[in-house]
């Protein structure tokens, strides 16, 4: 569950109670009226909790990731499709064997503090992400990197143990940031120093974390807002009520209800974006009643995704197959069992020789994410009709997180993050040697030989074709149920503009978004 | 009499310290029976994602290779010597985080108690005037209504009410202290210490009433009220004088509980409080946060009822003989 830890995070924030203390000790934080050096409007953007980090190779809450994106820079970047466009890096090209990725970086970018970056800056940051002692999360996306080299200060060579598509998207994560080589992560974590579009201004602990212009920023377009507030109001409710009276700009839900209330008032306008990330049922083919494929694909077959998406999420989202990447998106109509089929799911029962029925045990999360526990009464509902006894353990998202991480499950409910890379969301899971594999529970030789070629190719025709068959190589063996993805909702007051969604929830344009 | 004096304060301050080291006991092993530690609640699941060596590398980051008897003993040594901890998610030492939130909630708890004192004692006072009157029954509709309708509740109406109705939303601001900007502190402590209050004057309202209702029956109020002292007098200072003892104790237990409890009315109105500094601790699994910063509260509730103590004293002469 990769990415998906963002979301979840951010849903835990949201829908548990989140978080916050203390008062500031040197006076309150700028208001929204706040005019800075340049002009304009500083805008206040209502969070539900404020980052756990600000070290950017750490950080995987989806709150400290929105911040440190405006703070830091990275090689390369995503445009509002999610296509791989240039960042740090000006231009990259792989040879023709694919074992070389060379990348020209950007001239005149300064660190927050003045100093100068560059290929030596990328060699450090690069050799500490892949160093196991950095705890880097990002570290095995850096997997086919065998060496990183600085011949001259504008060019830095990536030495590749084979060929990897997904190595230019993987580069654009703020996990992969930027640093310093001069920096420390005890000194980052207090005074962050990047290339990014703001620098820190003020941070009161839990209360409210300022970013200022960064005037020196490289980008042909300098941010609008002269500041950017974001401010911790745990209850995603309140930050609603913060709106209507004018306190606060702009805000992220997740929660429909929520978002509906916000629309509601007519003061507050609500835009809604498809999401990458996925829900899904997934389930561990190497335990129990689930070894059997005629099992897991009875499961699939009494399933409809529909329904459930109409129960537990108000219909706030779309059907959905494993790909949810615009690029790469899966046809949800040509799994098996598109539409429910009861009649099938008996059939295949029959076939495992478990025609009287099977209990499989799933763990569901309380509290990560509002719709969990409803998604899985409604699919402990469906598949009791197909005489499987889906057995509900629902846990405190501490006690969830502690089961999945260490794989010990038959099925979960779960919100799992996507990418704009296929090889990126799934690659990790479903290949035998995957760092995830463990908690996939799934893998084959099919796969593993599709995902090898997946990297091995950059034409974008070529991968579409390889990851539609992946989609269909997991769904045609039931690895896991795939269900709905959801949206997110950016709430904006009026005379907000330039701020542009994306299905990743990233909040890039936030240096494009002005106040009037 | 003073060795006597003597005797009882040490006995007091022994009593402190074992219901501290007790608490510092219990919150260090129920933290660890959470599930979930520091590195899980950062991560989330991408934590299944670390390698053995990127695991040992956090665990030595956040000190969680030691052993739990090791690091208990660390911590409560460094408590002496105030050093309560570090929170690694603010970059900040936890004396700083709870000398900033402490008093956020020890002026709302004031205020609050302040506001329940306000609506409790008349209307205990007016419900008794004539018991099981109309007026009766309307302060113990007053008083159910305080026990009965939760706090979250109340909370969220009010916001959204004055929000949407008035604009009036002082806590989508930026917090501002007492000593920053006293308009806006007050204004935002409003709405929570009118929620707090308004449940803390139930039991007030109760207590209030009963008592007098005790004290009214008693032989000098009749001698009082027939030696011709006017009714007004009699209500307020023999009455209510007299009332106060179960009053104060009823007020005490109450503040000290609203160190503590105002949870959840901190998250919604947005008050960066000790309670919500306990709360944003344990969803991170910060141990040092949520142990230094409980031993704080029930330290706090401590020295609370030692003050109500002394107030029996003063209040009523018959504890001080005895």
């Amino acid at each position: 569950m990769p990415r998906g830890t963002l979301s979840a995070a951010a849903l835990a924030a949201t829908l548990s109670l989140a978080l916050t203390s203390c008062s500031s000790s040197s006076g309150p934080a700028p208001s929204a009226g706040a005019t800075g050096a340049g002009g304009g409007k500083g805008l206040v953007v209502g969070v539900t909790s404020d980052p756990d980090t600000l070290f950017p190779w750490k950080a995987t809450q989806f709150q400290a990731v929105n911040v440190l994106q405006n703070l830091y820079g990275t090689l390369t970047e995503f445009d509002k499709d999610l296509n791989v466009v240039p960042g740090l890096a000006e231009s990259w090209r792989a040879s023709d064997d694919g074992r070389t990725l060379t990348l020209k970086l950007r001239q005149g970018v300064m660190f927050a503090d003045g100093s100068a970056f560059d290929s030596k800056d990328v060699k450090s940051s690069l050799d500490k992400i892949m160093d196991e002692a950095t705890a880097a999360v990002a570290r095995t996306s850096l997997a086919s990197v065998k060496s990183v080299e600085a011949p001259d200060a504008g060019t830095v060579v990536l030495k590749l143990s084979g060929p990897d598509a997904a190595l230019p998207a993987n580069l654009a994560t703020v996990n992969m940031a930027m640093l310093s080589s001069d920096d420390t992560e005890e000194k980052l974590n207090g005074t962050p120093n990047g290339t990014g579009p703001f620098t820190l201004g003020k941070r009161v602990p839990s209360q409210s974390l300022t970013l200022t212009r960064n005037d020196k920023y490289w980008g042909a377009e300098k941010p609008k807002a002269p500041t950017v507030e974001f401010r911790v109001i745990p209850d995603e409710s309140s930050i609603v009520s913060a709106m209507q009276s004018g306190n606060v700009q702009l805000a992220v839900f997740n929660d429909p209800l929520v978002a509906q209330t916000a629309a509601g008032g007519g003061t507050i306008t609500v835009a809604k974006t498809p999401q990458l990330n996925y829900h899904v049922l997934q389930l561990n083919a190497r335990r129990g009643e689930l070894k059997d494929v005629n099992v897991r694909l009875a499961m699939q077959c009494a399933i409809d995704r529909k329904q459930v998406l109409d129960t537990a999420a108000l219909g706030e989202g779309e059907v959905t197959g494993p790909i949810t990447a615009p690029a790469f998106k899966s046809d949800p109509g040509k799994r098996p069992c598109p539409a429910r089929d009861l009649a099938k799911a008996a059939e295949y029962l029959g076939k495992a020789g478990k025609a009287g029925g099977v209990t499989v045990k799933a763990i569901v999360s309380q509290g990560e994410y509002a719709t969990s526990v409803n998604e899985a009464q409604n699919l402990k509902a469906q598949l009791a009709e197909a005489k499987i006894n889906l057995e509900l353990e629902v846990l405190e998202s501490g006690a969830f997180v502690d089961r999945w991480v260490a794989a010990d499950f038959d099925a979960a409910v779960a919100l799992n993050g996507g990418r704009p890379d296929p090889d990126g969301s799934y690659g990790r899971y479903f290949t035998s040697d995957g760092n995830l594999n463990k908690v996939a529970g799934y893998s084959s030789p099919t796969l593993d030989k599709l995902f090898a070629e997946g990297k091995a190719t950059t034409d974008q025709a070529a991968r579409k074709a390889i990851y539609d068959q992946v989609a269909a190589e997991l769904e045609n063996n039931a690895a896991w149920i795939w269900l709905f993805a959801g949206y997110t909702y950016t709430a904006t007051t009026a005379g907000v503009q330039g701020f542009t969604p994306m299905a990743n929830g990233s909040l890039q344009s936030l240096r494009a978004t002005s106040v009037s | 009499m003073r060795a006597l004096l003597r005797n009882r304060l040490a006995r007091r301050a022994a009593g402190t310290a074992g219901t501290l080291f007790g608490v510092a006991v219990f919150v260090f092993v129920m933290l660890r029976a959470i599930p979930g530690n520091q590195i899980t609640a950062g991560l989330g699941t991408e934590a299944a994602a670390l390698t053995p060596a990127q695991q040992a590398a956090l665990e030595r980051y956040y000190g969680l290779d030691r052993p739990l008897v090791a690091q208990f003993f660390a911590w409560l040594g460094n408590m002496f010597t105030g050093n309560f901890g570090y929170s690694a998610r603010n970059q900040q030492s936890v004396l700083d985080l709870t000398l900033r939130s402490l008093p956020v909630t020890a002026e709302l708890a004031v205020l609050s108690i302040v506001l329940a004192l306000a609506i409790g004692v008349p209307l205990g006072m007016l419900a008794a005037s004539r018991a099981n009157s109309a007026r009766d029954a309307l302060g113990q509709a007053v008083s159910l209504a305080g026990l009965s309708i939760p706090a979250f509740l109340l909370a969220t109406t009010l916001l959204s009410v004055f929000a949407a109705s008035f604009g009036f939303n002082p806590n989508g601001q930026g917090f501002a202290t007492l000593a920053e900007d006293p308009l806006l502190n007050l204004r935002q402590m409003l709405l929570p210490a009118l929620v707090l209050g308004f449940g803390i004057a139930a039991p007030i309202l109760r207590t209030t009433r009963a008592a007098v209702l005790e004290v009214r029956s008693e032989d000098f109020v009749r001698t009082a009220r027939a030696k011709g002292v006017p009714e007004r007098r009699l209500q307020v200072r023999h009455v209510l004088g007299n009332a106060l003892v179960p009053i104060v104790t009823m007020t005490g237990l109450q503040f000290g509980y609203l160190l503590g409890g105002a949870v959840v009315v901190e998250q919604i109105f947005s008050v960066p409080g000790i309670g919500r500094q306990v709360l944003l601790g344990i969803q991170q699994k910060e141990y040092a946060v949520v142990q230094s910063t409980v031993l704080v509260i029930a330290l706090a509730f401590v020295l609370v009822n030692l003050l109500t103590d002394v107030l029996y004293r003063v209040i009523d002469p018959r504890v001080r003989a005895s």
